[in-house]
């Protein structure tokens, strides 16, 4: 009885990520367009996107193979999974054992890597170039990545998130600098896995400096639709590590009532408003960098993440 | 038992092979010496496997009267050795299965197949030898079988001098092995390993005997800077033992590492581990980035063995560096995870060297620049080719990532050490890890990509046709290996408890019984990982998808030219290439550690020559280590030379002279 | 000692050791200057700080001339001196941004490893302060060597200087007329590179260091 009642959570959560990655896309167009002084289009507007891809017919190139038709199925399938093991509103959920951060970014990392043979799998150019800047980008994000976790680690004695949410939840943390950097690294990270200003630009099609888009040219109709949807999920999953682990207060713990969950949800919903607003801003303000900036903008977050754990060090040996 | 059972394997595989040398050219002689190293490596590995989860009752040791009279050839099977064996038996099968299909095409069979059981026949006798002079007997005959398929196609171009610097390399390895074991022994003489594990050496002792295990089988391994053979050698010899050379000969020499330094050396020291996991991770980042900037296939996946070496030995050096701090759980958990690598990588190395195989029987086409669009003519071979990529670029569901994620885990749990360099410098090893990590998988997406994917960009790759089924069905069970070996990862690393307890005193706790097939190497707060649990909610998320669009979305499908922003190529050259694919990683990387400089060259305005672009790259450590080497010994050598040229009365007097020195050195010395 | 106070000092002491890593990140003349305002800004936080927890008061003297002459006037003055030089705003490095700051990570590393060992017996302020100031030196000795612009380089030695202040405050004693004699020194020293800036930039219309090096009548 019990497990079926955290069956019913898990599953929960799963349709409520998915339910909401399309909106939050729109919210962030929405402050975006308001804050340069445009109506910018409804809110609802992604979901009408999915649904008129959904209908269309799929065009496919004569050099397509299978595995340009699977990689859609795979790549959401991988992306929802993901966002489904991470402590929206409530931690210790029942899959949420199953993969630690470090498997949930190996998991993103598996869909990126039938996202990039999809850019190759046609023949084109432009594929190629989506493909091979992605990878030099994952390359370099990876590293930072794992200097983030490992100060995660020395902060929160654990990599499972739903520890480190608790852990961080308790308070007895303090008021370190290292979780400032931290906080730094993996915002820095998220922007260039979500391909969002300043590594990649999401709202423009058709220039030879863009990455993701690149790589989902010759894709249409349902298969479209489903990387679509992947997108938001990815983007709505860093944004909801980011509040777990540095903004924990709100999350649900294992074992108390289903009026945790409700309020848990609240304030999930005002946890990505907030985030939402934040990236909006941030991309408003700034630039898209040159390609070959973008290495040293991911060594600094590497540098960041080294220097959080050196700092973390120097305090813990005191 | 079961060590006389597998002494009896080897002894078939001797036989085979002496067999095999009259017959070589009958067209049934392939067929017939593939299916009996099939079937002793199948009876050999159950053997192995029986002895591994036996729990101890089918271990023994074993004495034969062969070899030097008052030493004989020791031998030994316990935990460490089953596991080996189970590995390099696995290998085996595989080769031979492959081998069936793969031999019919093979231009010189006398060279290859007597050289082949043999070869395996060395790789098991190296494994179970007891003592030091059998170990160095095995070792170089394991080398000599393995240079001389090396030599089988000796009339390619570039096959001769592989086999000249792998003979070389080889033979240093073995010096540097002859001076551990001399050091190891003593004055007194005790070359059997149980006596050398009675009398652990003095620390000085035990260091340089370090440093030279590291070398001499670190060479073998591929560890850098010694490595620089094994992109040469092993794309030289036939594909089935290029697989059997880097999925399990390097194992081989892992093997020898860990007997060495686990087993003989008695309580490591600390820094013995900083070095170690230290040149592990550089060798990891080193293999990697060369292999990106490769694009001979097989010549490609020889790089990627090197990294996958580095993060077995960044494995062992945590394994080293926790047991020198008497942290033992953690140094199983560390010795844990670079065995299973060891298996892991065994497994996928050999798969994707298969497929490569059977793409250069298709096509006759090794360069992926003049490849493309396979995966319409060869669906199968890509089809494992794509699983062996996603299993060595660590993506979950696959094996490679387990073994990855419990190297991290290790890596995570070195905040608890004392030493300050350690703390250091193990968070910097991890990110080295990651590094090579990611860089992986970009180059098995070029590599994937490139060859299969895309458009045909050559003739041969146009008319390829599909491989024999022998091929494929081997193909497939390695393929479903990885698969199972990555979503039931704790009945394997229950198989390695007992390794892992004799080489550290410690394992993980028992897997096999945790809720949900779960693994959890520390404990449950800390991490955990459910591959089985992630597979299935993955497979159920992509029906529930695959489900909802098919009843609710469009079904309708096209086919018609590509968009390419409405400019579509009909050329196959406007594609991405290999070498395009990795400019961006070369740019960044590779300015630094190769020199890697572009250089284009323009004809000028009215000229219609095409313009050039050149890319120079220079390998520093050649230049640094072996370049210098290669000098001196030229020069030593020519100055040698004039003893050549001498008269007569010279080369007397020079007698005269040595036996003068002899007589002072006589008279002095009584 | 009160943890919250501890924490704060860290986060002022770690938070100098970040902005001298933004320092050599920067590539740009009015960024770098505008980030060294900023590394003054920050020490003289941490300086007021500590006189506030160690009941110190004639540390806030030290803080305000860090606040008034390095944080305003000097960043001003080395506006001024960029505009009328009219060097062109980006910076040269030797060798790439991304490894200067990982060979800036293995120094910070390494100034923990020595500092931590030898003032085990000190306090945990003490010991914070004095392996983060080191690691403000060398880091700022690391810009200097990897710059080949005058301006940056004097950025780099000024930069040392935030360090030496940080490592006098944290060890507990340094007198007022130690730190005014410093500041001062500092200062003349300012002057005099900005004087002869001035006399090289009419002679050669450059401050490039490379170029400048034919000019020494040595070999190229």
């Amino acid at each position: 009885m019990a497990i079926a009642l955290q069956l019913l959570v898990q599953i929960g959560q799963m349709a409520l990520v998915l339910a909401l990655a399309p909106l939050f896309a729109g919210y962030v167009r929405k402050v975006k367009a308001h804050l340069l002084r445009r109506q910018g289009p409804p809110l609802a507007q992604p979901y009408r996107e999915l649904l008129r891809l959904l209908r269309k017919d799929v065009v496919l190139a004569d050099s397509a193979s299978w595995v340009f038709r699977v990689a859609p199925y795979l790549i959401f399938a991988a992306t929802w999974v993901a966002v489904s093991l991470v402590p929206t509103f409530a931690a210790g959920l029942i899959f949420s054992y199953a993969a630690d951060v470090i498997a949930i970014v190996a998991l993103l990392g598996s869909a990126r890597f039938m996202l990039a043979l999809a850019g190759l799998d046609v023949g084109t150019s432009f594929g190629g170039i989506g493909s091979s800047r992605e990878m030099l980008i994952a390359s370099l994000a990876e590293p930072a990545m794992l200097m983030l976790v490992f100060t995660l680690s020395l902060l929160a004695g654990s990599t499972q998130l739903s520890s480190i949410a608790a852990s961080m939840q308790a308070s007895d943390v303090g008021l370190k600098f290292s979780i400032a950097l931290a906080l730094l690294g993996l915002i820095m990270v998220a922007l260039a896995e979500n391909a969002r200003i300043p590594v990649d630009n999401p709202a423009t099609h058709l220039e030879l400096t863009m990455v993701h888009e690149a790589m989902i040219l010759e894709y249409s109709g349902r298969h479209l639709a489903l990387i679509e949807a992947a997108a938001f999920l990815k983007l709505l999953l860093y944004v909801s590590v980011i509040a777990c682990v540095f903004f924990p207060w709100g999350i649900a713990l294992s074992g108390q009532g289903p009026a945790a969950y409700f309020a848990g949800i609240g304030v999930y919903v005002l946890k990505l408003a907030a985030g939402g607003f934040v990236l909006a801003v941030f991309e408003t303000a700034i630039a898209k960098m040159r390609v070959f900036r973008v290495p040293d903008f991911l060594g600094a977050a590497l540098m960041l993440g080294f220097l959080a754990t050196l700092l973390l060090f120097v305090t813990m040996a005191g | 038992m079961a060590l006389q059972g597998l002494l009896w394997c080897v002894g078939a595989l001797l036989a085979i092979s002496v067999a095999a040398i009259p017959v070589a050219r009958r067209r049934w002689a392939s067929p017939a010496v593939y299916g009996a190293a099939l079937c002793s490596s199948i009876v050999g590995l159950g053997l192995a496997l029986a002895a591994l989860l036996g729990g101890g009752a089918l271990l023994g040791a074993l004495t034969l009267p062969v070899g030097l009279p008052w030493l004989g050839a020791h031998f030994r099977l316990d935990a460490l050795a089953a596991f080996f064996l189970v590995v390099v038996n696995l290998g085996a099968a595989g080769a031979s299965l492959y081998g069936l299909g793969y031999g019919t095409h093979e231009e010189a069979p006398g060279r290859v197949l007597p050289f082949f059981a043999a070869f395996l026949a060395g790789m098991n006798l190296v494994v179970l030898a007891d003592d030091a002079f059998t170990f160095l007997f095995t070792w170089e005959f394991m080398s000599l079988t393995s240079w001389a398929l090396v030599m089988a196609h000796h009339r390619r171009a570039g096959n001769a001098a592989a086999g000249y610097l792998y003979l070389i390399m080889a033979s240093f390895g073995t010096l540097a092995l002859l001076l551990v074991f001399g050091l190891l022994a003593g004055p007194a003489g005790g070359y059997a390993f149980e006596a050398i594990r009675a009398a652990p050496p003095a620390p000085g002792v035990a260091a340089a005997v370090l440093v030279l295990a590291l070398i001499g089988a670190g060479s073998k391994a591929g560890l850098v800077p010694l490595h620089v053979w094994l992109p040469l050698a092993h794309p030289a010899a036939p594909s089935h033992v290029s697989a059997l050379m880097s999925g399990v000969m390097t194992k081989v020499a892992v093997y020898g590492a860990v007997r060495i330094v686990f087993d003989l050396l008695g309580v490591p020291t600390w820094w013995a581990g900083a070095l170690v996991a230290l040149l592990g991770g550089v060798t990891a980042v080193m293999g990697v980035l060369h292999a990106l900037m490769e694009h001979d296939l097989k010549r490609l996946l020889a790089y990627h063995t090197v990294e996958n070496i580095g993060i077995i030995f960044i494995g062992l050096g945590l394994a080293l560096a926790f047991g020198a701090n008497g942290m033992r759980a953690a140094a199983a958990l560390a010795l844990t995870a670079a065995l299973f690598h060891v298996f892991n990588h065994s497994v996928f190395k050999s798969l994707l060297f298969f497929g490569s195989g059977a793409v250069l029987t298709a096509t006759g086409e090794r360069d992926m620049e003049r490849l493309g669009g396979l995966i319409h003519r060869m669906p199968l071979t890509a089809f494992t080719f794509l699983i062996g990529s996603a299993a060595i670029s660590a993506l979950p569901p696959f094996n490679g990532f387990v073994s990855e994620w419990l190297t991290f885990q290790a890596i995570l749990v070195s905040p608890a050490l004392p030493q300050w360099l350690l703390k250091f410098l193990v968070p910097a090893i991890g990110a080295l890890l990651a590094l090579s990590a990611a860089l992986a998988a970009a180059c098995f997406v070029k590599a994937f990509g490139v060859t299969f994917l895309g458009r045909p960009r050559s003739d041969a790759a146009r008319d390829a046709r599909e491989t024999d089924r022998w091929s494929l069905a081997t193909m497939f069970a390695l393929a479903a290996l990885c698969l199972v070996a990555g979503i039931l990862p704790g009945y394997f690393i229950d198989a390695l408890a007992p390794v892992a307890q004799a080489l550290s005193g410690a394992h993980l706790p028992r897997q096999g019984e945790l809720d949900w097939l779960t693994i959890v190497p520390v404990a449950q707060s800390r991490s955990s990982y459910n591959g089985l649990l992630l597979f299935l909610i993955i497979a159920l998320a992509a029906g529930l998808g695959a489900e909802v669009i098919h009843r609710w979305a469009s079904g309708a499908l096209r086919r018609s030219a590509p968009w390419d922003c409405g400019f579509p190529d009909p050329s196959p050259a406007t594609q991405y290439t290999a070498g395009s694919f990795s400019q961006p990683i070369r740019r960044v990387f590779g300015s630094v550690v190769f020199r890697a400089r572009e250089e284009v060259s323009m004809p000028p305005p009215g000229d219609p020559r095409p313009a050039q672009m050149r890319v120079r790259m220079r390998d520093l450590l050649w230049d640094a280590f072996y370049a210098p080497v290669e000098s001196l010994v030229a020069y030593v050598a020519d100055r040698l030379n004039k003893v050549q040229f001498l008269s007569i009365r010279v080369y007397l007097s020079l007698v005269f002279g040595a036996l003068v020195a002899l007589l002072t050195v006589l008279a002095v010395w009584q | 000692m009160d943890p919250l106070a501890l924490d704060v000092a860290h986060l002022l002491a770690g938070g100098l050791v970040l902005v001298s890593f933004m320092l050599l990140y920067q590539d740009r003349m009015t960024g770098l200057v505008n980030n060294f305002a900023l590394h003054a800004l920050v020490v003289s936080l941490s300086v007021a700080w500590q006189a506030h927890i160690q009941h110190a008061p004639h540390l806030y003297i030290t803080a305000a001339i860090a606040l008034i002459v390095k944080a305003i006037v000097i960043p001003l003055a080395l506006h001024r001196i960029i505009l009328q030089l009219g060097i062109h705003r980006t910076i040269e490095t030797v060798v790439g941004i991304g490894q200067t700051m990982l060979a800036g990570i293995g120094l910070v590393a390494l100034s923990i490893m020595v500092m931590l060992p030898i003032t085990a017996r000190a306090g945990t302020l003490t010991q914070q302060d004095l392996a983060f100031a080191l690691s403000v030196l060398l880091l700022g000795l690391l810009m200097m060597i990897s710059r080949r612009n005058a301006v940056s380089q004097v950025i780099g030695f000024m930069s040392i200087e935030n360090g030496l202040i940080l490592a006098a405050t944290g060890a507990k004693g340094m007198p007022l007329v130690v730190e005014i004699s410093v500041a001062f020194s500092i200062l003349i020293a300012l002057i005099v590179i900005g004087v002869f800036l001035f006399r090289i930039r009419e002679r050669f219309d450059t401050v490039d260091i490379h170029a400048l090096h034919e000019y020494r009548g040595e070999q190229p």
